[in-house]
């Protein structure tokens, strides 16, 4: 995987596979202390300690499909090869927590991606879960901007109508990319 | 917390569509679905997906409900996309790159015509 935005899915997508209803999922940049962390929270089925070492196993997995679950393992491998880490909280019944953490300017830290597009694709591709994205970037000289999406307000505006219509696509996919471009630096000329 | 001006936009476009009667509790009668394991996130099925979405704003496809499903055991054949029209049996289709998704988009989803050379044999 080339980007942490990708990787960033595929964890989402266990936290869709463990029957979350409520799922959180973070972006924090922060230049000053030259830290990235992502991390992405849940209220699934979560996992016993037993499962929970396992899961960091790339020969164990859940799915019977094939026999071998390279999700986490590969976050994990992706984070410590750029001075950070992985931590998972979890508990049976309750919910799951995976962070990554990454020294941002770690020379083999892997580029953050198109976050937008993970998030797009994860809102309108499971209209039944609650999601809340929070992207936070502290500047070197400590300044915050942050882009929140909570789709409660933009499912209840909706009612019953579906996300992958072309006019709410497009003001999804508007409303995502101007609130990232506003965390961006503006570049002076 | 969204702008509220996307937020009326959002307002506005449901409104016309209830006095257009569009409206359907069940979403579309296509489907299309997108595998997304770690497999095929790796083979690059968020850029299929991608150009999935774009396709339907641009050439402004109503009733095409798009969904992920995970990994379906054949990773060497990601990105994997089924498309289901109506009554029809499912289409399976691998190694579907952004392009790719676009000819089955105009080719299958919107003239009905499956697009055989990605089609998998099952």
């Amino acid at each position: 995987m080339r980007e942490i935005a990708l990787h960033l899915m595929d964890i989402a997508e266990n936290s869709v596979a463990a029957g979350s209803r409520n799922i959180h999922m973070d972006v924090l940049e922060d230049l000053r202390s030259d830290l990235l962390k992502v991390s992405v929270r849940d209220d699934g089925r979560g996992m016993d300690a037993e499962t929970a070492k396992r899961v960091l196993d790339p020969f164990y997995t859940t799915r019977t499909t094939r026999k071998v679950g390279l999700g986490i393992p590969l976050l994990k491998l992706a984070a410590e090869s750029a001075g950070g880490g992985l931590t998972l909280e979890t508990e049976s019944g309750k919910g799951t927590r995976i962070e990554a953490s990454f020294l941002h300017s770690h020379i083999d830290r892997m580029p953050l991606g198109d976050v937008g597009m993970t998030m797009l694709t994860l809102l309108v591709s499971y209209p039944h879960i609650h999601w809340v994205f929070r992207y936070q970037v502290t500047q070197k000289d400590g300044a915050v901007k942050e882009f929140e999406l909570d789709d409660k307000e933009i499912k209840s505006v909706l009612g019953d109508m579906s996300l992958t219509e072309p006019d709410v696509l497009k003001i999804l996919r508007g409303m995502i990319e101007e609130g990232i471009e506003a965390l961006m630096p503006q570049l002076e000329y | 917390m969204p702008a509220v001006k996307s937020l009326e936009e959002l307002k506005r476009v449901r409104e016309e569509a209830l006095a257009k009667k569009q409206l359907k509790a069940t979403p579309g009668n296509v489907q299309v679905i997108v595998a997304m394991g770690t497999c095929g996130i790796a083979a690059g099925a968020r850029d299929t997906m991608k150009s999935i979405l774009s396709f339907i704003e641009t050439e402004h496809l109503s009733g095409i409900s798009v969904t992920q499903t995970g990994c379906m055991g054949m990773c060497e054949q990601e990105p994997i996309v089924q498309v289901i029209v109506g009554d029809q049996a499912k289409v399976v289709y691998g190694k579907v790159n952004a392009e790719v998704a676009a000819q089955i988009m105009k080719q299958h989803v919107q003239n009905g015509t499956p697009v055989k050379v990605y089609v998998l044999p099952l």
